[in-house]
């Protein structure tokens, strides 16, 4: 059997001295009525080779985005990963091991998660930051129920309608166990209308909830939510970003975030279909004993050497029980360390110059589009790598037209809400060339 | 014997990634823009643009390596030796699924991909989910949440939806004392009140306890079975019928399925949820801490309240389902940890059933075995036939030498050994729950017993040995209450002036 190193010689032999006849007796406390009386339903192993060959078939069934040009985003972006990284996440030290319980033997898993939190202060602007949580939806669900514990009083969040449409289903979701409610805050011109929140708030808010650059990449007015931040008491300015966006734009911790928070994927992480990604989390430090998840610290061992640890645990769950800050153990260690790798493959300057072609290529892609007769710009704001474009006729015709010719034209915006069935959220990262940006936009002059 | 550490781990001193960046170094570099360049203040307001640094210098790329690669060697890992953590199923990982996991076709899809274009994905999204609730005796299931407590989270979040929807407030989750940390937590984090339920002398769920506490008011109990002492519940259908009897829901926490496949199945023994964690029981790498999965399955009663999509198959092939109209939402972006699934994915196709069995069967088989060995040395408190592990109690030791299991833990690692779980399930003094898995040699487990005896000894003979474990391992015993009165999260730059006043 696969996997399994004892032979039947070792099995009688263990069980003589265990004291029992055969492995079936050991299970001998399984009550007769709950026994499965019959073999599972499931297909016949396979070997290593069929299995290989089973999955290459799978994976054939599916359109991978190396075959094709893609500028698909809303949250998931095909940046570029060094080889590098990888090449680091196969060690087996450090893919085998679990959450660090016995830090003696964890100072590798320790070390790099507390490299990872430093850098997601320094990209941020914030304080202090956690281990990671699943992605960033589930990152900004647990920020609005940390501002419900940092002010203590209230039950309500305001969340900006330019939040992504799937992180707002899981905040509500997560919100509504608590019998807390949600209210969405329109979106004026693909941006957060910030009076509306200020009107919307009430001693009843914990938290606002915002995304920058937002849901249509739009970049949101710095000042605005600096100014709103101001009259927000205790609620919590929770605003989720891109990390790549951080190499250019201002950190949130300087116009007054409270809690940033954001999905890590583009540092280094394949798309995978969803995930597995991880989730950053970043507070101040007058806040860090409310904040969810793993924190990593520095200490000293007993011969006064440099070492880490798991701090700060009388939050967690494993020690507090139901007055844990979250119930979250295993978190998403292995893709922060791939995002602690990238970043230091790219340095702050490696780093600068993704965001900036990034930058430079959407741009380049949306002055061409805007130029094409029936198309044009949906939000006449400053955006970072995402834009909206507003088409001739629904965005899902288009995008099935492209794809004949291998172009992934962009997001259908009209799956989340048909209103905008005719826009198409087009993304664009340093890893496309000139070339694929002209194939994109002619592409898209064909099909108007 | 001998100590196998002594004298032969690395001593690696390894400086933070920020101390070994100067200015100027990259490991990585990009050709050169394909495209006319602008001014970045033309294309972004100069006020939304970032001033100061951020910080990392720059690492040159075999710099970058060897310091990570520095990191690893301070790990234990699977991969490096014996880790029988209780509770954790730290099995191997087979290799051919790390491969297959990275074929293009997998690793390089996006979530909102045209689902025409991702039917291979789908597929095995959808015969994961079918194997899963075959494995579990459930209807359906969802593979959204990204890990066991995350699970269990989704998994309340149904029950809560199921009271809703019937238009009843219940306001009581019950757990046993020896519940996993999160099985609370998640109760608390989904707006429930705990009650904790005794368990009784055999460490079973007390029954009798169960019925005076049960009332209108509950809404569900969790359980894990066998528990988290090693223990088959055998009263499980007469908890699940006290449980339904007043309109409660079951909840299965997965995290010690693997004593059970093939031979026993959460829906058989009355459970309505059950959450499988896919980085213990179906063989995906545990990563340091994550990414884990946890797919939870469900009676049919409640698939209405899934967690949307769900992945669908007609005459057209395979689709996601986002109109659910009952759902309770959604628990994560997108369809999960996609990656972790197929790995799951591929272990189950690997093993097939008997395989599985076969696997609880060894799993089972092991942990008997080293109970065996060890009970005359180290007090076991529950002395009956273990499912795929056991808890020891280090009183004798405590009690007779003043060596604690803290102790005890820390002098396996001078043999290369990661310790088992410590000082959990709480309801045992200086617990040690070791769960040795099936992947392990006979050979492996008698080097534990060889190790465990020695230290067992060594407590009577030389206590101050053990206080002082461990000696052989990258750093030693961290002050670990120092770190959290004045936590030091992240890495400072020393403020040159500061130091050479220093």
């Amino acid at each position: 059997m696969r996997y399994l190193p004892n032979t039947d010689a070792d099995r009688k032999e263990m069980l003589a001295a265990i004291g029992v006849d055969s492995v079936d007796d050991l299970f001998a406390t399984i009550p007769e009525k709950v026994r499965l009386g019959r073999p599972l339903e499931l297909p016949g192993a396979l070997s290593e080779m069929e299995l290989v060959g089973h999955m290459r078939r799978l994976a054939a069934e599916n359109v991978s985005l190396d075959e094709c040009v893609s500028f698909l985003g809303a949250g998931v972006y095909d940046h570029y990963i060094p080889a590098a990284v990888d090449h680091m996440l196969t060690r087996g030290e450090f893919y085998t091991a679990y959450t660090p319980y016995q830090p003696e033997v964890s100072q590798g898993t320790l070390q790099a998660i507390f490299e990872f939190q430093t850098l997601v202060t320094q990209l941020t602007g914030m304080d202090v930051a956690n281990a990671s949580m699943y992605d960033g939806s589930t990152a900004m669900a647990e920020a609005a129920l940390m501002a419900g514990r940092v002010k203590r009083k209230g039950e309500r969040v305001l969340i900006s309608e330019a939040v992504h449409p799937e992180y707002r289903t899981v905040v509500g979701t997560y919100i509504h166990s608590l019998g807390w409610t949600m209210d969405v805050v329109p979106a004026v011109d693909g941006a957060t209308d910030v009076s509306a929140l200020r009107e919307a708030l009430d001693d009843d808010v914990v938290a606002v909830l915002v995304q920058n650059p937002n849901f249509f990449g739009v970049v949101e007015s710095m000042e605005e939510l600096a100014d709103l931040s101001g009259d927000m008491g205790k609620a919590q300015l929770i605003v989720a970003c891109d990390p790549i966006s951080l190499a250019v734009l201002k950190p949130p911790g300087q116009y007054g975030a409270d809690i940033v928070v954001g999905e890590g994927q583009p540092l280094g992480n394949p798309m995978s279909y969803g995930g597995p990604y991880l989730g950053f989390f970043a507070s101040t430090q007058k806040n860090i004993r409310a904040m969810p998840g793993r924190v990593i610290g520095q200490t000293t061992d007993v011969d006064g050497t440099r070492g880490y640890v798991m701090t700060l645990q009388t939050r967690e769950q494993h020690i507090r029980r139901e007055r844990a800050t979250s119930n979250i153990c295993t978190n998403e260690a292995l893709n922060a360390l791939a995002a602690t790798v990238y970043l230091s493959l790219m340095g702050q300057e490696g780093l600068r110059e993704v965001a900036e072609h990034t930058t430079q290529k959407a741009h380049y892609a949306a002055r061409a589009i805007a130029d094409l007769d029936g198309y044009g710009l949906r939000f006449d704001r400053p955006f970072f790598k995402e834009f909206a474009v507003q088409c001739p006729r629904p965005a899902r015709e288009i995008v099935a037209a492209l794809l004949e010719d291998g172009i992934m034209a962009g997001v259908d915006l009209g799956r989340f809400d048909d209103s905008l069935e005719d826009v198409l959220l087009v993304a664009v990262t340093e890893k496309r060339s000139k070339e694929e940006i002209d194939r994109l936009v002619a592409g898209l002059e064909g099909s108007a | 014997m001998t100590r196998e550490g002594e004298g032969r781990k690395l001593q690696v001193k390894e400086p933070l990634i920020f101390e070994l960046s100067s200015p100027g170094r990259r490991g990585v570099r990009l050709g050169p823009l394909d495209v006319p360049e602008e001014p970045m203040d033309a294309l972004l307001p100069a006020e939304a643009l970032r001033e100061e640094e951020i910080g990392i210098l720059g690492v040159a790329e075999v710099d970058v390596v060897r310091h990570f690669v520095k990191l690893s060697q301070m790990n234990h890992g699977v991969d490096t030796g014996f880790y029988p953590l209780g509770s954790c199923t730290m099995k191997y990982n087979p290799k051919v699924n790390e491969d297959v996991s990275r074929l293009p076709g997998f690793a390089h899809l996006h979530p909102y991909q045209p689902d025409h274009t991702v039917q291979g994905a789908l597929q095995l999204l959808h015969e994961t989910e079918k194997y899963l609730c075959e494995i579990a005796g459930m209807e359906r299931a969802t593979l959204q949440p990204a890990a066991g407590a995350h699970g269990e989270l989704a998994g309340i979040m149904l029950i809560r939806a199921y009271h809703e929807d019937r238009g009843e407030d219940r306001d009581v989750i019950i757990v046993p004392d020896s519940a996993h940390g999160t099985n609370p937590a998640t109760a608390a984090m989904a707006g429930y009140r705990t009650v904790e339920v005794p368990s009784d002398e055999r460490g079973c769920v007390d029954i009798e306890a169960l019925r005076a506490i049960v009332d209108e008011n509950v809404a569900g109990l969790m359980l894990t079975n066998p528990n988290t002492l090693g223990v088959f519940d055998e009263s499980i259908l007469e908890i699940a019928e006290i449980i339904h009897g007043v309109g409660g829901l079951l909840y299965y926490d997965g995290a010690n399925a693997n004593a059970i496949l093939g031979y026993s199945r959460p829906g058989d023994m009355g459970f309505d949820i059950v959450h499988f964690n896919l980085h213990k029981t179906f063989g995906t790498p545990h990563g340091g801490g994550g990414p884990g999965s946890g797919p939870i399955a469900v009676v049919p009663e409640l698939v209405p309240y899934l967690p949307a999509p769900l992945v669908e198959c007609n005459d057209d092939g395979y689709h996601l389902c986002w109109d659910i109209p009952k759902s309770i939402g959604q628990v994560r972006a997108f369809t999960g940890n996609f990656g972790v699934v197929l790995k799951a994915y591929a272990y189950i196709r690997s093993h097939g059933p008997d395989g599985l069995k076969a696997v609880s069967g060894d799993a089972v088989l092991n942990a008997n075995y080293l109970m065996e060995a060890l009970k005359a040395h180290y007090y076991l408190p529950f002395d009956r036939t273990c499912m795929h592990e056991f808890v020891l109690s280090g009183r004798w030791q405590k009690r007779e030498h003043g060596v604690a299991t803290v102790d005890i833990a820390k002098a396996l690692l001078d043999y290369d050994i990661h310790p088992p779980t410590v000082y959990f399930p709480l309801i045992v003094e200086e617990a040690l729950m070791i769960e040795p898995t099936e992947t392990e040699s006979r050979e492996t487990l008698d080097a534990f017993i060889d190790a465990m005896i020695q230290i067992a000894e060594d407590a009577a003979e030389d206590p101050e040995r053990l206080h002082e474990a461990p000696m052989h391992t990258p750093v030693r015993r961290l002050d670990e209450s120092g770190a959290a009165r004045s936590p030091v999260v992240c890495w400072q730059p020393v403020d040159e002036a500061d130091a050479s006043d220093a």
